[in-house]
């Protein structure tokens, strides 16, 4: 097995006196695409902002030799972990072009940062048209490819995903998962993927979890947990 | 017509010490997305230490700018100390700190310097430059600097990484957290330029309205009228909202008998409530869609 | 962003109503004896911090369980204060006459500036109402109006006598009158909150989306709540002018509203009983504060709102309603 980018041990995320998350393990592979598959309500979001430390979290998180579970969100997402939140966290007042910048706020080198704005017009030429726009006035697809552009922007080891499917037409859907792909194998960023897709996101990913209220139940490669037949009765449908 | 034009200066006269305010005020709600109710009582704090500085002796410009760094560490003292711990408090909560802001500030300068009216010296000069007192030399000053500072600001905002740190932490804190942006600070950092910002208006007003605990209540209001007709979220139409509001005030008090001349403030909330209900985002203002 | 104020998990425990009788049972048994047993000067605080209550409760209608912001009650009970002094004073009208006409004009200019303010929302009503505050004086003062309010002199009122024999003293008297009121209004507050209409306009301080997708007609409640608001801050402003025997344009500031406000936050915001609390606080306090300095008031209400919102978010009375909580718990 590769080396491992992010590993999470035992840790338990409360929101005020509930606890959400049970004392999980979790390990991303570096360069890999890894995905988190369970029903609403598992606590699939809740991970994600606890590797983001945006909950009350306790256990053990190490990336890249950082332990970041007690640091502030800001100074774990300058380790290089970007996160496309639930809802995608548009700046909607502000223009694509300052959303893209925001992304790359942390960064210094202004000539780095113009040629990282091109390679997200490479992935998202319809962001180039609207440069100049109110990021609020983008259409859901657009906003999520925005969101992606801008968690690119930082330059990250690990992008984690939130449900990027969400209420967009599957056609964009799919150009949006193919685009993530790219970006995997050219931009050496592994990708940490929270989907209800299953099947969606099984197709994409190399490992794969399975989540049940605040509980890991299964993991392993995505191919197998494919073809598990409990897996496919419940969360493929078929 | 003569007359017109005349009030329309004295207008822009009055109109500029609005402006500063209306600048204060928008700048602030930039900055921490909030409008606050204290504003006018931290520019008047911050003018009684510019005149206690004085008073010890300072130079003009001396006291001037060591007023504006006084003032950016107690906004940005106030922000650590007082606000901080409300970042995720529903607004009842911000509207009462800034009532209490608004207390404690106007009791402790009354009780430090008493309530007595106080001269505050100007650096422009009192002659007239236009008409018989239309536009004084400190009238015309005023106006001047309210320029100045607003492009200073608007570079600023749109040109620096700060600024737009500031504007993105404003705007939305956890995306803001998100690229690594450090909200405490910029947000602080707000409150600390808008306190200066305050600490200018309240200087450059001063010597028009004289030094006392009170001075600004009204004003305040002026202020937040320029700033709702101008936009809330435009520091340029807060500038001409002030003015506007200026000169709209000076007409109403020539041209309409009675109520004109001595319901001024009924004015101001007669343009906040207009404003507000038909076009919230202001002459200029970006208007802000919500989705449900 | 969010305009309602407070969470809705506060109102996890409700009193049982048997319980609410207790207390006011209790209240009156305190406050009932009391006006033989003290001096005229304290007889008369006590009528004013009724007043006030009425006025807090007001405000807690349109704050606490509507979710609307004002820091314009000053300018109601000014409207309403004015309204009792001119009726009384040009048209020798009965003090308790004037009760029900300046609640009508307050509910009618509450309605009629809570229109507009539908559509402002959170800080933007703050800032209208605010605006009202600072100009009220002015209005008050306005020189064709000088002939029934009196410019800046404002009215002189006369204290009414006891009726029919009644051995009390007029401070006595206004006391009971007082009370009476402020009891048929807190009932009224009570039976209000808990009905139907007082659950449609909770929902609307609690998810104004939600509310208006089941039904509830956002701008009619709105305004209708404003109105009561306004009203109920009337009628306290008429009382408090009869009892003050006084009614001046520079009674009436920014100040009061501070005040009303400082009292809705002591108190409890969404909490009826909590206005007693709320209103003897505004009145006692700054008394004490006054006699260390001057202007010093304005610091002790500043200083107890910060520490109020960190310490207690609820109130004293949302302090009362966790002890019963705890109580309650533990007896199970």
């Amino acid at each position: 097995m590769s080396t491992m980018l992010l590993q999470a041990k035992n840790i338990c995320a409360y929101y005020g006196p509930t606890q959400v998350l049970h004392g999980l393990d979790l390990a991303i592979a570096e360069g890999g695409i890894t995905t988190l598959l369970g029903a609403n309500g598992a606590g699939k979001t809740t991970i994600l902002r606890s590797v983001c430390g945006m909950v009350r979290t306790t256990g053990e998180i190490r990336f890249r030799g950082h332990e970041i579970a007690d640091k502030a969100t800001e100074d774990i997402v300058r380790l290089g972990i970007a996160h496309v939140p639930e809802g995608r966290g548009t700046f909607v007042r502000l223009t694509v072009e300052e959303n893209l910048q925001l992304g790359a706020i942390t960064r210094g080198n202004k000539v780095e940062i113009a040629t990282d704005v091109e390679r997200v017009f490479g992935y998202f030429p319809r962001l180039r048209e609207r440069y100049r726009q109110q990021a609020g006035t983008l259409s859901g697809g657009e906003q999520q490819m925005l969101a992606i552009g801008r968690a690119m922007m930082l330059r990250p080891k690990l992008l984690l995903l939130d449900e990027p499917s969400f209420g967009l037409a599957p056609l964009i859907v799919q150009e949006v998962f193919s685009i993530l792909k790219q970006m995997n194998q050219r931009e050496k960023v592994s990708i940490f993927l929270v989907e209800q897709n299953a099947a969606l996101a099984l197709d994409l990913a190399d490992q794969a979890y399975l989540l049940e209220t605040g509980r890991v139940v299964m993991a392993g490669a995505a191919r197998e947990l494919r073809e598990d037949e409990n897996i496919r009765r419940a969360y493929l449908g078929y | 017509m003569e007359l017109f034009l005349h009030q329309v200066l004295a207008g822009l006269a009055t109109g500029g010490i609005y402006a500063c305010m209306a600048l204060a005020i928008v700048m602030i709600y930039q900055a921490i997305d909030h409008l606050n109710f204290a504003q006018g009582e931290m520019a008047m704090f911050s003018t009684f230490i510019a005149w206690q500085l004085i008073e010890w002796g300072f130079p003009y410009w001396a006291a001037f700018f060591l007023t504006l760094a006084i003032s950016f560490a107690g906004g940005y003292m106030i922000e650590r100390v007082i606000m901080r711990p409300l970042h995720n408090a529903p607004i009842l909560s911000h509207v009462a700190m800034f009532i209490a802001l608004f207390a404690i500030l106007n009791s402790a300068a009354g009780f430090i310097w008493d309530y007595q009216v106080k001269n505050f010296p100007t650096p422009f000069g009192t002659k007239s430059i236009l008409g018989e007192g239309l536009l004084s030399a400190h009238d015309a000053g005023m106006i001047g600097a309210t320029v100045v500072m607003l492009l200073f600001l608007f570079l600023f905002f749109r040109y620096t990484r700060i600024g737009l740190s500031m504007r993105a932490a404003a705007a939305n804190p956890e995306s803001a957290r998100l690229v690594g942006i450090r909200v405490g600070w910029m947000l602080a950092l707000g409150w600390g330029m808008a306190a200066s910002i305050g600490a200018v208006a309240g200087m450059l007003i001063a010597p028009v309205v004289f030094l006392e605990p009170n001075m600004m209540s009204s004003i305040l209001l002026y202020g937040f009228a320029g700033a709702v007709v101008g936009g809330l979220t435009s520091p340029a139409g807060a500038v001409v909202g002030g003015l506007m509001v200026g000169v709209i005030e000076n007409l109403a008090g020539t041209f309409i008998p009675v109520i004109g001349r001595e319901l001024k403030l009924t004015i101001a909330l007669a343009l906040i409530v207009l404003v507000l209900t038909v076009k919230p985002s202001g002459l200029f203002g970006r208007t802000v869609v919500h989705r449900v | 962003m969010n305009t309602a104020a407070p969470v809705s998990k506060r109102r996890a425990y409700e009193a049982p109503a048997y319980w609410r009788w207790l207390g006011f049972l209790i209240v009156a048994a305190i406050a009932l004896p009391l006006p033989f047993l003290l001096k005229n000067f304290f007889i008369f605080q006590l009528t004013l911090a009724m007043v006030y209550a009425i006025a807090i409760l007001g405000l807690n209608l349109l704050t606490g369980f509507n979710g609307q912001f004002s820091l314009g009650h000053s300018a109601f009970f000014a409207l309403g204060a004015y309204t009792a002094a001119i009726l009384m004073d040009q048209y020798d009208v009965s003090y308790y006459w004037t009760l029900p006409v300046a609640g009508i004009v307050c509910f009618v200019a509450g309605f009629l500036f809570g229109l507009p303010a539908l559509r402002l929302e959170g800080v933007y009503l703050a800032l209208a109402t605010f605006a009202l505050a600072i100009s009220m004086p002015q209005i008050l003062k306005l020189s064709p109006l000088e002939h029934w309010t009196g410019g800046v002199q404002g009215i002189v009122l006369i204290k009414p006598n006891a009726p029919f024999g009644l051995p009390l003293n007029p401070d006595q008297w206004l006391y009971f009158f007082v009370f009476a009121v402020a009891a048929l209004l807190f009932f009224c507050a009570y039976n209000l909150v808990s009905s139907r209409t007082g659950r449609a306009i909770k929902a609307i301080r609690d998810n104004p989306v939600a509310a208006r997708t089941m039904g509830v007609n956002l701008s009619l409640y709105k305004s209708l709540t404003f109105g009561v608001s306004a009203l109920y801050t009337g009628i306290a402003g008429a009382l408090g002018g009869i009892a003050v025997q006084f009614v001046a344009p520079d009674s009436f500031t920014f100040g009061l509203s501070i005040a009303l406000f400082v009292g809705l936050v002591v108190g409890g915001v969404g909490s009826i009983g909590g206005a007693l609390f709320g209103a003897w606080f505004v009145l006692f306090v700054p008394n004490i504060a006054e006699q260390v300095s001057k202007g010093l008031a304005g610091a002790v209400y500043g200083v107890m709102l910060v520490l109020l919102i960190y310490l207690m978010p609820f109130g004293l009375a949302g302090l009362v309603r966790m002890a019963a909580m705890r109580f309650a718990r533990a007896k199970r």
